[in-house]
Formats: structure tokens, C-alpha cells, sequence
């Protein structure tokens, strides 16, 4: 329609025609300068921050004035990598342990008929809406008592923080899950039972395959959600070995005279990248997931 | 569970044919749920020994529980929807519903600081707390011996035998040791002797020693071997007398007698006078009323909660409106480059959120950071520091933050417009406000109200931006311990001192219980609109 009025508009003088250009479609460009400057200056600022030689703030401030990798070199006299380790133990086991126990739930709520299946989607859907983050006291006092038994589920123990992290992955992901395992034409089963494929056979060669996208939707928003998560993160693990990124990277900006700033800025360089990469690559994935469900921390 | 052949088999057969001709062996299937059991078992009863060790019987009943539950599921054929749920049950009921109604219980109690154990906890450490060297009891050669880590006493007693104990172990006989002529245990088999040599050369040795208690025997009330010098050891006693039959401490000394009081759990004189530890009791709603009455702790906690709500609308509204225009303006078909362009838009999304924020606290600082040498040419604008731009500044990180989810969520919502009711409107002469007010508008909100709800529930309890940029400060004038710019949830982990401190976990809970309440009324308000409970 609007391509409709601008060829009409062409036949007519020139001048009124670029100004009708420019009202319409040429103003945009410089104000999407302006959004993008916006959006991107604290991350070039980062970056440029990272490369600098020195870890304060103050020297930071003209972008790129020096290049040197002495941040990144020094990320390995610190417990850096470490923390970026114990982020991937916790981040993947609680996403796979959320992909898993949200399938087989979705699956049962899908494909059975039992007494109270209603009342469990009903109990689940109201369950999520308290996130545990805010009973964390109660979470806290929980470890301390199973720490006191089993000492793998006890505070500062990374075990626990994903056990912790899965006993919300139910009530997060059962829905997702379910609508898309609704989706999946039940003749299919139907006939698999009839070749006398056993109920497991049916789950996991039949079904599993064919709901793989939105495994991988739920895997990756359990990931991100571990990833950032820090409350939960900073209550359970104590000792610095066993910190996360969240907990450790803010350690070490906390403090107004012992900040480093250049460490910071390396080691969120390094962090962000591969979850830049994959948000991007994914994001019409991981937008459908957060619209139909939760919201990224 | 069957092999694969089993799916080939087609032939027709006779239609009675027994259940035992189609047995066709163990499957790989049963097997590997054998294996599985046979793990989950073996971890199951190594828990339940260790609860039955350390005398914790709620620990030791739930696991013995979930345990048989578990073999009945998964040996028996009757419960197969049980199968697939039962795993992620489990965790959702330790670690979601029993902290979920953990709270509420411990809403109403005094649980915190003072108040951490059970009565007999309370009576021990009392005991220990008050103990004192009697002024005529004997002392005891000693040496310091450590295993490991651990750190013990050996002393030899009146009789010449080596008793060993430990912080954790009271005093026990050892054979085979050997004492000197002054009588100092200098080989205890099993320990090693820590040199006085080596005692002198560490001064956090030394404070270990100092600090450490040997219990004489496992009732608190025969005292416990305390050192001061590191080579004679002495028995202290405690100064109060508890009387279990009456439930009375009386201070030897003095002769104040505290009663066990179950009201407050503490022991309280009759002067009112009270021990410092006491033991956790159901207190009814005294944290709720302690919420709005405290002075110290009223007054905070109400504006705590204005900025609460202020916070999480302002964030939804700012966001969804810088997303929404910038969707409108960028959801043009004549625009080039729109997909780089769009995927720099987003990019603030994608980098990971509790990164941004601390990345922000450096740009935001007063001194050094870029946004008062960048933009406001070096002035001295104290954005972290103070009440309003505080504030300010923690809206403005989080527009950053998430404006790019709506930007998102609007382009989406926007293409899936019905181009007919557009066109339409258009030639029935809607002007382009017009067709926004009245077209666009509220048919984009049918479908992102539902999400502006949800991100209103979110950023109620959006604990990561507050702590990271702010830390709820710049704080209160009093002594509440909260900040201009704290929400609920940082208010309630400060109030709760899980991260160390003095702790109130009755009032942090009962906060928590507040919040629930709000949450619990903005969900139903998102049910009404997704209308979600009818489509199950």
C-alpha cells in the first residue's frame, strides 16, 4: 500500500519526492543509529576494556587506547576457570535433568488418562507461579538439615544447587512441553502398540525424536536460567571453588576499593561469547519458548 | 520390556495362544530399569543409614518413603503413568511444595539468631557457654595431636592412662601410648603429637588449641578439657545447673533461676532477664505484626514496598513502549539492512543479565565510570549514591535490559496482524494515530498482555539487577538494615541473614509469605486473561 503512493508520488517532481522519502522510510536510518549506539556501547565498551593493560576503571575510558591481552592472561591466575567450569557442570546437568523429567511428564499428561491428571496440570500450572527463589530461606534451612545427612546435598555442595534448580523444572517446562507433545498425532502410537512396541519403546523411539525441538528450546532456557541465576547460587555455594560465574564475577566488582575491572571485563568477554552466539543463532526458538512460558533472567 | 523383533512379528496365529509362548527373554529394556533400581536403591538405604547416624528421623522417614514408593512404581504394571512422573515428582516436592509450605511454617516461629535449635540444643549449649574453671580442680599433663585436620587432646590422667578426645569425639582411653617422665603423652598410636615447637611457630594453630573443648563424657554437664597454655589441660564446668525435672537453669553463683518460658523460648528470670540462647517456638503472627509495627522496621518495609510495585510497572511499561515503538518504526519492508539491524537491537538480551548489571555498576560509577566522563563531561553525579538516582539508574539498566524483549515480542505480534482489518481501516479513512489507537493497539494487547503480566511477576522478584548494581542502597537512616533502592526479595535476603550476620528467618518468611500473596494475585489475574485453566 505504501509502495502504492510512492510510485505514484514519482511521477511528480523530484524534490517532493525524496522529502516523501524522507519522511517516510530516510528518518529511520540515523534513528536506528542512534538505537544501535544505544544498544551497543557498554558491550564495545567491554571489550575495550578488556583489552586494556590495566585492570581500573579510570583508565578505561577512551575505547581501545591500548591493545594488550594481559586481562585475559591473568583470568588463569584466578579461580576463573574454575567458576566457568562448575557454571557448565550445574548449567548442563540441570538442563538435561529439566529436559528429561519435563519430558516423561509431559508425555504421561499427554498420552494417559489417570485419575488425577487433571488436578496435577491444574496443581503444577499454580505451583509455578511461586518461584522458589523467594522461599529461599526455607530452601537454605532444607540443605542445611540434608547437609547434615548426605553431605553432596548439603550447603556449598554443587549437587544440591541442581537438585535445587530441577525441583522448579517441573513446574517451568511441563507446559511447554505438553502443548507440543499434544501436537504429536496419537495415531502414531497407536500404532507402534499395535506392532507391540512396549510404552518405553514408544517414548523414547517414537516420540523423543519427533518433539526434539522443543527439547532443545527447554534444554537451553534451563541453561540460561542456571546461568544467570544468582540468589539461589550465592546461598548454597559457600567456598570459592564451588562459585559460579554470577556469584564469583560479582565478587570480584563488589568490593569499591579491591575491584577488578579488567578482569571483569575479560572474563564477561570469554563468558558472553558463546551465550551471544547461541541467543542469536536460536533466538526465534528461544523467543517462542519465553512467549509461551517464562522470562529469561 | 520386549526386543525389537518382537515389532515384526505379524504372522497370523491362533487367537488364544498363552501369555508364556510370547515370552521371549529379559530385553536389554529390563535390564538397564534392573540396574537403575538396583542404584537408586543402593543409594536410597545408604541415605537412610546415614539419617539413622545422624538422628535426623523426618530425613530418614521422607527417604524411606519416596524408596518404597519408588519400587512399588517401577516393579509393578499398574502404575504406568506414575513411571514418567514420579522423577521429576520427587524434586518438585522436596525442593519446590515442602519449601514452599516450609516457609509458611517457619513464618510463624521465632527461628533465627538466639533461636536456632530445639529446647535440648538450647539447654546443652547454655551449659557449654557458661562454663568455667572450677578453682580448685586439677590440671592434666597434655599434648596436642592431630589426625589430619583434626585437632585433638591426649592427656594422661591420675592413674597414668592416655585419653584421647576431640571437638567432635569426647574423651575415650587409647592403649599403647607413651607418656614421659613429667608424664606428657609424647606417642599416641592412631595421632600424630603436634610439637610445642610447632605450636609456638603458628599463631592460627594456637588460636585452635585455645578455642578448642574436649567433652569429659557425652552429658554436657560434666564440663569439658580446655587449655590455655598448650601443655596442661584443666577441667571446666559449667556455672549454671540445669534441672531437667523442674526445666530450670540456676546460676551457681548468683542463684537467679531461669524458667524454661515456651511463650518466647527463651529461659527467663523472674526479673525478666533472659539467656542468651534460646530454642524455636510457634509465635502465631507476631512477624506479621512485627512487619507494620516495628518503628524501626515499618517505615522502611512500606516504602520497600511502594518501590517494589513502582519498580516492576515502571520496567514493564517503559520496556514494552521503547519495544513497541521501535517495532512500529523497524517493521517496514522498505527499510534495508533491517536483520543485522534488528539483530544489534537485541543484542543487550543476549548478553547474559547479571553481567550487564555489574558491567553497568562499573560504567554507572560516581568517579571513574564512562557515563559521567562520556556524557555528562566529568561532572561528579554520585548516580549509584543516591536515593532518586538510584533509582533512576536501576530503571534505566533494566529498560536496557529489556527493552529488546518486547522489541522482539512486538515484531512478532505485529506480522501476525490480519493485513485485511488493516486495509480496511484504511479505507474507511483511519489515520495512521487512528489506526494505531484503534486497530493496532488492542489487538497487540490481546496477545502481549498475558507477557507484560508475567514480566510484571518477574521483576517483582528481580533480585539479580538490585544486587548487583545497587545492593539495595544507598541505605535507610535507622538501623533496619534496607536501602532506597531494595525490593521485597533483597529486603528479605538482608532481613534473613543467610549470607551471614544476624538472622530472622521467622520474619524473613513471613516476608516471603507477603510476597507469595502478591505474586499469588497478579497470577490470577494472568489466568483470567490467558484463560489458561480451560484448555488442560
Amino acid at each position: 500500500m505504501a509502495d502504492a503512493t510512492a510510485t505514484q508520488v514519482s511521477t511528480r517532481r523530484n524534490p517532493t519526492r525524496r522529502s516523501r522519502w524522507w519522511g517516510e522510510v530516510g528518518w529511520k536510518y540515523p534513528v536506528a543509529a542512534l538505537i544501535i549506539f544505544y544498544a551497543a556501547f557498554p558491550l564495545v565498551y567491554v571489550l575495550s576494556a578488556s583489552l586494556s593493560s590495566s585492570g581500573s576503571l579510570s583508565s578505561t575510558s577512551s575505547l581501545f587506547s591500548d591493545m594488550s591481552l594481559s586481562n585475559y592472561a591473568a583470568l588463569s591466575d584466578t579461580s576463573y576457570w574454575t567458576w566457568v567450569g562448575n557454571t557448565l557442570i550445574v548449567g548442563v546437568a540441570s538442563a538435561v535433568g529439566a529436559v528429561f523429567m519435563g519430558a516423561c511428564a509431559a508425555y504421561a499428561f499427554s498420552r494417559y488418562r489417570f485419575k488425577g491428571r487433571r488436578g496435577g496440570l491444574t496443581t503444577l500450572l499454580i505451583v509455578q507461579m511461586f518461584p522458589q527463589t523467594v522461599a529461599f530461606v526455607s530452601v537454605f534451612l532444607l540443605l542445611t538439615a540434608l547437609g547434615n545427612v548426605v553431605p553432596a546435598l548439603g550447603i556449598n555442595s554443587k549437587i544440591a544447587l541442581i537438585c535445587v534448580y530441577l525441583g522448579g523444572a517441573l513446574g517451568a517446562n511441563t507446559f511447554l512441553m505438553y502443548g507440543f507433545f499434544n501436537t504429536i498425532p496419537k495415531d502414531i502410537d497407536e500404532s507402534a502398540k499395535v506392532d507391540g512396541a512396549t510404552h518405553a519403546q514408544i517414548f523414547w523411539k517414537l516420540i523423543m525424536p519427533l518433539v526434539t525441538p522443543i527439547l532443545a528450546v527447554v534444554g537451553l532456557l534451563a541453561f540460561i536460567s542456571a546461568f544467570g541465576d544468582f540468589i539461589l547460587a550465592k546461598i548454597v555455594l559457600v567456598s570459592e571453588d564451588q562459585w559460579t560465574l554470577a556469584v564469583g564475577m560479582y565478587q570480584w566488582v563488589s568490593n569499591q576499593l579491591s575491584a577488578n575491572w579488567g578482569l571483569f571485563a575479560a572474563g564477561s568477554v570469554i563468558a558472553s561469547i558463546p551465550v551471544l552466539i547461541i541467543f542469536l543463532s536460536l533466538q526465534k526458538y528461544i523467543v517462542g519458548g519465553l512467549t509461551a512460558g517464562s522470562v529469561k533472567g | 520390556m520386549a526386543n525389537n523383533d518382537a515389532v515384526t512379528v505379524k504372522e497370523p496365529q491362533a487367537p488364544q495362544e498363552s501369555h508364556a509362548r510370547r515370552w521371549r527373554g529379559l530385553g536389554w529394556g529390563f535390564i538397564a530399569k534392573l540396574l537403575m533400581m538396583a542404584l537408586v536403591n543402593a543409594l536410597g538405604l545408604a541415605i537412610i543409614f546415614s539419617a539413622v547416624n545422624a538422628e535426623a528421623w523426618a530425613i530418614l522417614a521422607a527417604s524411606a518413603a519416596l524408596l518404597i514408593a519408588a519400587n512399588i512404581i517401577y516393579f509393578s504394571k499398574r502404575t504406568l503413568p506414575l513411571k514418567y512422573l514420579f522423577p521429576g515428582l520427587i524434586f518438585l516436592a522436596i525442593f519446590q511444595l515442602f519449601t514452599l509450605a516450609y516457609t509458611g511454617y517457619v513464618a510463624f516461629t521465632n527461628y533465627g539468631t538466639g533461636h536456632a535449635g530445639s529446647q535440648q540444643q538450647a539447654v546443652e549449649a547454655t551449659l557449654i557457654q557458661n562454663e568455667r574453671r572450677a578453682d580448685d580442680s586439677p590440671t592434666y599433663p597434655l599434648a596436642i595431636v592431630r589426625d589430619g585436620d583434626t585437632l585433638g587432646f591426649a592427656v594422661t590422667d591420675d592413674d597414668g592412662f592416655v585419653l584421647v578426645g576431640t571437638e567432635e569425639a569426647e574423651l575415650s582411653a587409647v592403649d599403647g601410648a607413651v607418656i614421659d617422665d613429667r608424664q606428657v603423652p609424647t606417642e599416641v598410636p592412631g595421632w600424630t603429637v603436634v610439637t610445642r615447637a610447632e605450636l609456638f611457630a603458628d599463631a592460627n594453630l594456637q588460636n585452635e588449641v585455645i578455642d578448642l573443648r574436649v567433652a569429659v563424657s557425652d552429658d554436657a554437664e560434666d564440663g569439658s578439657l580446655r587449655t590455655r597454655d598448650g601443655s596442661t589441660a584443666a577441667i571446666y564446668q559449667s556455672s549454671m545447673d540445669w534441672d531437667d525435672e523442674a526445666q530450670t537453669f540456676t546460676d551457681k553463683e548468683t542463684g537467679t533461676v531461669y524458667y524454661a518460658d515456651q511463650e518466647v523460648g527463651n529461659f527467663v528470670a523472674e526479673d525478666g532477664s533472659r539467656l542468651p540462647t534460646g530454642w524455636y517456638v510457634t509465635v502465631g503472627f507476631d512477624n506479621f505484626v512485627r512487619a507494620v509495627t516495628d518503628q524501626n522496621l515499618a517505615g522502611p518495609l512500606l516504602k520497600v514496598t511502594a518501590w517494589t510495585f513502582a519498580f516492576a510497572i515502571l520496567t514493564v511499561l517503559t520496556s514494552f513502549g521503547l519495544g513497541l515503538l521501535f517495532a512500529l518504526i523497524y517493521n517496514d519492508p522498505r527499510i534495508r539492512g533491517r536483520k543485522w539491524m534488528r539483530t544489534v537491537f537485541i543484542l543487550p538480551y543476549a548478553f547474559p543479565a547479571f553481567m550487564s548489571a555489574l558491567l553497568w555498576r562499573g560504567m554507572l560509577n560516581r568517579e571513574f565510570g564512562i557515563i559521567n566522563d562520556w556524557f555528562f563531561f566529568g561532572a561528579d553525579i554520585n548516580w549509584l549514591g543516591d536515593p532518586w538516582l538510584a533509582k533512576f539508574a536501576i530503571l534505566w539498566v533494566n529498560l536496557w535490559l529489556s527493552y529488546p524483549y518486547w522489541f522482539l515480542v512486538c515484531t512478532g505480534a505485529l506480522q501476525a496482524l490480519p493485513s485485511e482489518t488493516m486495509e480496511a481501516s484504511k479505507i474507511d479513512g483511519a489515520g495512521r494515530w487512528r489506526q494505531f489507537r484503534s486497530i493496532t493497539l488492542p489487538l497487540l494487547l490481546v496477545s502481549t498482555a498475558p507477557l507484560a503480566i508475567s514480566s510484571f511477576a518477574f521483576n517483582f522478584n528481580n533480585f539479580t539487577i538490585i544486587y548487583m548494581l545497587t545492593e539495595g542502597g544507598p541505605p535507610f537512616a535507622g538501623t533496619s538494615g534496607l536501602g532506597s533502592t531494595d525490593i521485597l526479595i533483597s529486603a528479605i535476603y538482608n532481613i534473613s541473614g543467610v549470607s551471614g550476620g544476624s538472622a530472622d528467618y521467622g520474619l524473613a518468611s513471613a516476608l516471603s509469605i507477603i510476597v507469595f500473596i502478591f505474586v499469588g494475585i497478579i497470577s490470577a489475574i494472568a489466568f483470567r486473561q490467558t484463560r489458561k485453566l480451560e484448555e488442560i
